[in-house]
C-alpha cells in the first residue's frame, strides 16, 4: 500500500515544477508519471497529472504533464512554454514537446532510440537523423542528456525498463526529491522482490547517466 | 479452417490475473484511512466516493474515458480481499441502456446503485433515462457520465449537460479530484432526498488526470434487497414504480427540481474567490475551474478577476448566481463544450430585476453589463478548454501584457520537419490483416465496393494505417444499419458491393437489431465481424460472447456465429491471419448478390491477456532473398502493410524486422511475394 501523504515537504527546484514525460503509446508513460507522482505525493506535495490515453494513443504520441506544487492543486495541462523538464522516451517526440512547451530554461533527458511513425515506415515521410535532432534539442534547451535507454533496458531484460531508467536519470538531476529509498518503497508495494531488484538496477543505471 | 479456441481454463486464469490482480490502488480504495491523502485518478476518486456512499450495485458499458470506474469496482470482488472488500455486484452490461436499467432495479429494491457510461452511451440510454426521471427512484441512484471535449478518445465531442435540462434531472460537475469523490458521495444523498436519479458529469481531463484526494469514511450499508410495490401508485417508497399518471408525476418531478435548486443555494460545491466587486467575473465549472485559476494566478489577476465556480449546474442556484452578477459589469463564461451555463445565466439575467422594464421594453441590454464567452466569440464553440484559451479571452477583455515566452526560438523547431505520428493498429493486430484482406478483395472485385465502419479499435480502419478502408463511421452499430440501407438500393441501380464491419462487443451492444432488420427486409450485404475476443479498445472488458463475467466468474457464453445463423444469415468463420482463406471466403460473400452474409474473422487481440509476452513465430528477413527496390514488389510490406514491427532500412534498401516491436504474428510473411520474410515457430 502506498504510504499516505504527509504534511512535510522537501525542496523542489521550482514551485510549481512542470514536468513532461513523453513518448509513444505503449512505452509506459502512464506508469512512469504515476510512479513519480506517487513518490512526490507521498512527500506531501500537491501533484496533478494530466495525461491522454486510450485507443487514440495506439502508436500515437503520448504526453503526461506532471505538476508538483507545495501550494495549490494545478490544472492538468501545463500552459504553453512553461515546462521545466522534458523526460522523453523517443527523440522525435522531444522536439514535438519543445515546440509547444519549451523555453530558454528547459532541460531535457532524451532516450535516443527512435520509434518510427507509420508515415516513415511506409516511406511517405523522412525521420530526421539523431545527429540533427540532438543538435536541435541542444539549441532549444538549457541542458540536455542523451542515452539509449531502450538498449540499456533490453539488456536488463525488458524494453519497458526504459521508463525506470529515465526516472533514475530524472532523480539524478536533483530537481525533485526522488530518493532511491522512496522509489524502492514504492516498488515494494507493487512487485515481488525479484522484480524490485531489476527495477532498482534500471533506476541506478539511469541515475548514472546524469 | 481451424480457429483459435481461446475459451479454455488456462486462459481464464490468465484473464483473471490480467484483470484482477496487481493493482495497488485497490488497497487505497478499500483500506485507505479516513483523513489520509492519496494521489488518485479522477475515476478512482469517483469509485471511492461511491464506496463511501455504500453502493451495492454498479453497471456500465466500457467507453473512454469512463471505463476505469467499473473496472476498478470489478476488482473489488470479495474473493480478492476477504473481509475487507464490500460485497458489490458489478456488471459490464451489454449496452448503456441495459446498464441504467440494471442499476435502477437495485435502487427500486432499496440498494444504492451506480450507472457509468461515456457520453454517447447516454444517447443509447436516453429513452429509459427519460422515463426513469419521471417515475423516480427509491434508494440513491447516480449516473456518472464522462464527456470527451476535444474528442481525445472519441469520434465526437458530445455534451451530456443538455440531457440534465432535457430530462429534468439534477446535475453535478466536479471541478477537481477531491470533488470527484465528494460530489459522487453526496449525489446519493441528494438522489434519496429527491427520489430522483442524479447525473454527475465528468470529462476526460478530470477522469484520466490524477490529483490529491483526502479520504472519507467507507459506509457499511445494510444490503438487503426487497422491491415494495403494494402501496399507492403515487407513494415513492411503497408503490409500484412507473411513469403514469404522467401529468401528476411530471408536476412532482418539477417540484423536486425546485427543491434541488433550493438545496444548491447552500452547496459547498459552489464557491466564489476574488474581490467583492471584481472588474471581471469568471463563471466556470468542471475542470475549467482549474484552467481559470491557473491563468488568474499566472497573470497575478487575483485582485481584478473573481471566479464563481459552480458545482451544481442543473438546476442553477439562481440567487447565488444573481448575487454575484450584481457585483460586476463584465462576465466571462469558461466551460466546455457548449455554452450551457452561458445561456442559462443570460436567461436568468434577462428575467432578473437587474433588467428594468423600461430597458427591456426598449430592447436594449442593461447599460454596462457585458457577457463574454462562446456566444461572443471570445472562446471557441468547439474543442476542449485549456489555459491558452482562457488567456486569450482575458487578453481580449482586460489589458494584459503579452505572453512571457513570445521570444522563444519556436521558428527553429519548425525548420526541422517533425513527421506526424499517425495512430495505427498495434504490431500483430488482427485488424490490420482483416482490413488488408477486405481491401484486396474489394479491389479485385472492381465494382467500387466499400466498407461501413463501426466503433472500436477497428474505427482506425479509416486511417492510412488501416488502408483507409472505412467509408462511413458513426455510432455503435450504425455500420450494420447503414449497410442494411445500402443493401436495398440495387433497385435504383446501385451495384457496389456493401461490407460492414463490427467488433464482437459491438455486435451484442447494437449490431443485432440492424442485422435482424437486414435479414427480414431481404437486404444484401456482408457483415464482417472482427472478433478479437474482448472489448479490446477499452481494456478487455468481457461481453456476452465470452465465458467470463466482469469479475472473472465462469458464465454461459453466446456464440456469435450461431446467433447469426439462427437469425437467417449465411455464416463462415476463419482466422484473419490466414490471408488466403479469408480472401477466398470474402470474395464468395461479396460476389453473392442476395441476402446477408456474415464472415467472422476470429483472432485474439495482440494485447489480449492470452497473447501478451508471447510470440507465435520468430520473424527474420532473409537478406539474400529481399532485394528491396529491385524486386518490383514496390515495398509492399513496409509501404502498404506498414506494420510498426517492420522497418525499411534506408541504407541497405531492404526490409527489416523491428525486434522490439514485432510480436511474431507472421502475417507479413504471407505478404512478401518472394518469401523473404522467414518464420520459425517458437517453442
Amino acid at each position: 500500500m502506498t504510504p499516505p501523504v504527509k504534511s512535510s515537504t522537501a525542496n523542489i527546484l521550482h514551485d510549481p515544477y512542470n514536468l513532461i514525460i513523453t513518448g509513444v503509446g505503449g512505452q509506459g508513460n502512464v506508469i512512469s508519471s504515476r510512479m513519480i507522482g506517487n513518490m512526490l505525493a507521498a512527500k506531501g506535495f500537491k501533484v496533478t497529472i494530466g495525461e491522454t490515453f486510450g485507443a487514440s494513443q495506439r502508436g500515437g504520441s503520448v504526453m503526461s504533464h506532471v505538476r508538483i506544487s507545495s501550494k495549490a492543486a494545478l490544472s492538468p495541462q501545463i500552459p504553453v512554454h512553461r515546462a521545466h523538464m522534458v523526460v522523453s522516451l523517443e527523440p522525435m517526440e522531444t522536439l514535438r514537446v519543445l515546440k509547444d512547451y519549451g523555453n530558454q530554461d528547459i532541460c531535457v533527458i532524451c532516450n535516443t532510440r527512435p520509434t518510427h511513425p507509420i508515415g516513415v515506415i511506409s516511406g511517405r515521410l523522412d525521420y530526421p537523423s539523431m545527429a540533427e535532432m540532438e543538435e536541435r534539442i541542444k539549441e532549444l534547451s538549457r541542458r540536455s542528456w542523451f542515452f539509449d535507454a531502450t538498449g540499456m533496458a533490453t539488456r536488463i531484460g525488458d524494453p519497458i525498463f526504459a521508463n525506470i531508467i529515465m526516472a533514475g536519470a530524472l532523480a539524478a538531476t536533483g530537481d525533485l526529491p526522488l530518493e532511491r529509498s522512496l522509489f524502492e518503497k514504492n516498488l515494494e508495494s507493487k512487485f515481488p522482490r525479484a522484480k524490485v531488484i531489476l527495477n532498482l538496477k534500471a533506476f541506478d543505471q539511469g541515475y548514472a547517466m546524469i | 479452417m481451424a480457429t483459435t479456441n481461446i475459451e479454455t481454463p488456462p486462459i481464464m486464469t490468465l484473464w483473471w490475473e490480467f484483470r484482477i490482480k496487481g493493482t495497488y490502488v485497490m488497497s487505497i480504495l478499500i483500506r485507505g484511512n479516513p483523513g489520509d491523502t492519496h494521489l488518485m485518478m479522477g475515476n478512482e476518486a469517483i469509485v471511492r466516493g461511491a464506496l463511501e456512499a455504500g453502493i451495492s450495485v454498479a453497471a456500465g458499458y466500457p467507453g473512454t474515458p469512463s471505463s476505469e470506474i467499473i473496472e476498478t469496482l470489478a476488482r473489488l470482488s470479495p474473493n480478492i480481499e476477504p473481509g475487507n472488500c464490500p460485497d458489490i455486484y458489478t456488471e459490464w452490461s451489454v449496452n448503456e441502456k441495459v446498464a441504467l436499467e440494471v442499476a435502477a432495479a437495485a435502487s427500486f429494491a432499496g440498494l444504492r446503485s451506480l450507472a457509468v457510461m461515456k457520453q454517447p452511451g447516454v444517447n443509447v440510454a436516453a429513452d429509459f433515462l427519460m422515463h426513469l426521471a419521471l417515475s423516480g427512484v427509491r434508494a440513491g441512484m447516480v449516473l456518472i457520465v464522462a464527456d470527451d471535449p476535444g474528442a481525445l478518445s472519441s469520434i465526437n465531442e458530445g455534451e451530456t449537460r443538455l440531457y440534465a435540462k432535457l430530462m429534468e434531472i439534477p446535475m453535478l460537475e466536479p471541478g477537481n479530484f477531491q470533488e470527484a469523490k465528494d460530489m459522487t458521495c453526496w449525489a446519493f444523498e441528494l438522489s434519496e432526498r429527491l427520489n430522483m436519479p442524479v447525473l454527475v458529469r465528468t470529462v476526460t481531463r478530470l477522469s484520466h488526470a490524477s490529483g490529491n484526494v483526502t479520504l472519507g469514511t467507507l459506509a457499511i450499508p445494510d444490503r438487503r434487497a426487497f422491491f415494495r410495490f403494494d402501496g399507492e401508485v403515487l407513494d415513492p417508497m411503497e408503490g409500484p414504480i412507473m411513469t403514469p399518471p404522467v401529468e401528476i408525476k411530471h408536476c412532482s418531478q418539477l417540484a423536486k427540481l425546485d427543491l434541488a435548486a433550493e438545496i444548491f443555494e447552500d452547496s459547498p460545491f459552489n464557491t466564489y474567490e476574488g474581490p467583492e466587486a471584481p472588474e471581471l467575473l469568471i463563471i466556470t465549472t468542471s475542470i475549467c475551474d482549474l484552467y481559470s485559476r491557473e491563468v488568474v494566478n499566472l497573470y497575478e489577476l487575483g485582485n481584478r478577476v473573481g471566479i464563481l465556480k459552480l458545482g451544481t449546474t442543473w438546476p442553477l442556484p439562481v440567487r447565488t448566481v444573481l448575487e454575484r452578477l450584481k457585483t460586476t459589469r463584465k462576465v466571462l463564461f469558461v466551460e466546455e463544450v457548449q455554452p450551457f451555463i452561458e445561456e442559462a445565466v443570460k436567461v436568468l439575467f434577462a428575467g432578473s430585476d437587474m433588467v428594468g422594464p423600461g430597458v427591456a421594453g426598449s430592447g436594449e441590454a442593461r447599460s454596462g453589463m457585458a457577457f463574454y464567452g462562446k456566444q461572443s466569440g471570445h472562446i471557441p464553440m468547439f474543442g476542449e478548454m485549456n489555459p491558452e484559451r482562457v488567456t486569450r479571452a482575458l487578453e481580449a477583455i482586460l489589458d494584459l501584457p503579452p505572453g512571457l515566452n513570445e521570444g522563444y526560438r519556436v521558428g527553429q523547431t519548425e525548420s526541422l520537419p517533425i513527421p506526424p505520428r499517425e495512430i495505427s493498429f498495434c504490431p500483430g493486430c488482427p485488424h490490420r490483416a482483416s482490413f488488408f484482406s477486405i481491401n484486396m478483395v474489394l479491389a479485385l472485385d472492381n465494382r467500387r465496393g466499400f466498407t461501413c465502419g463501426d466503433i472500436g479499435c477497428y474505427s482506425m480502419g479509416m486511417l492510412p494505417g488501416g488502408f483507409s478502408t472505412l467509408k462511413t463511421l458513426h455510432s455503435m452499430g450504425s455500420g450494420s444499419g447503414l449497410a442494411s440501407g445500402f443493401g436495398k438500393l440495387d433497385r435504383f441501380g446501385m451495384n457496389q458491393p456493401v461490407v460492414a464491419v463490427c467488433g464482437d462487443s459491438t455486435f451484442f451492444h447494437s449490431a443485432m437489431p440492424p442485422l435482424a432488420n437486414a435479414i427480414h427486409n431481404n437486404s444484401a450485404f456482408t457483415l464482417v465481424i472482427l472478433d478479437n475476443s474482448g472489448t479490446a479498445m477499452t481494456g478487455f472488458q468481457p461481453h456476452p460472447g465470452l465465458t467470463v463475467d466482469t469479475i472473472g466468474n465462469q458464465v454461459p457464453s453466446i456464440d456469435i456465429e450461431k446467433v447469426c445463423r439462427a437469425m437467417g444469415a449465411l455464416t463462415r468463420t476463419c482466422d484473419p491471419f490466414d490471408l488466403e482463406t479469408t480472401q477466398k471466403y470474402l470474395l464468395d460473400c461479396i460476389k453473392d448478390p442476395e441476402g446477408v452474409k456474415v464472415l467472422i474473422l476470429k483472432q485474439a487481440c495482440a494485447l489480449s491477456p492470452q497473447k501478451r509476452h508471447t510470440r507465435s513465430f520468430e520473424v527474420k528477413v532473409d537478406k539474400e532473398l529481399c532485394i528491396g527496390d529491385a524486386c518490383g514488389c514496390n515495398r509492399i510490406c513496409t509501404r502498404i502493410f506498414s506494420c510498426p514491427g517492420l522497418i525499411w532500412d534506408g541504407e541497405n534498401l531492404r526490409a527489416e524486422i523491428n525486434e522490439i516491436l514485432c510480436v511474431g504474428c507472421g502475417v507479413c510473411a504471407s505478404i512478401c511475394p518472394v518469401n523473404a520474410i522467414m518464420l520459425k515457430e517458437t517453442p
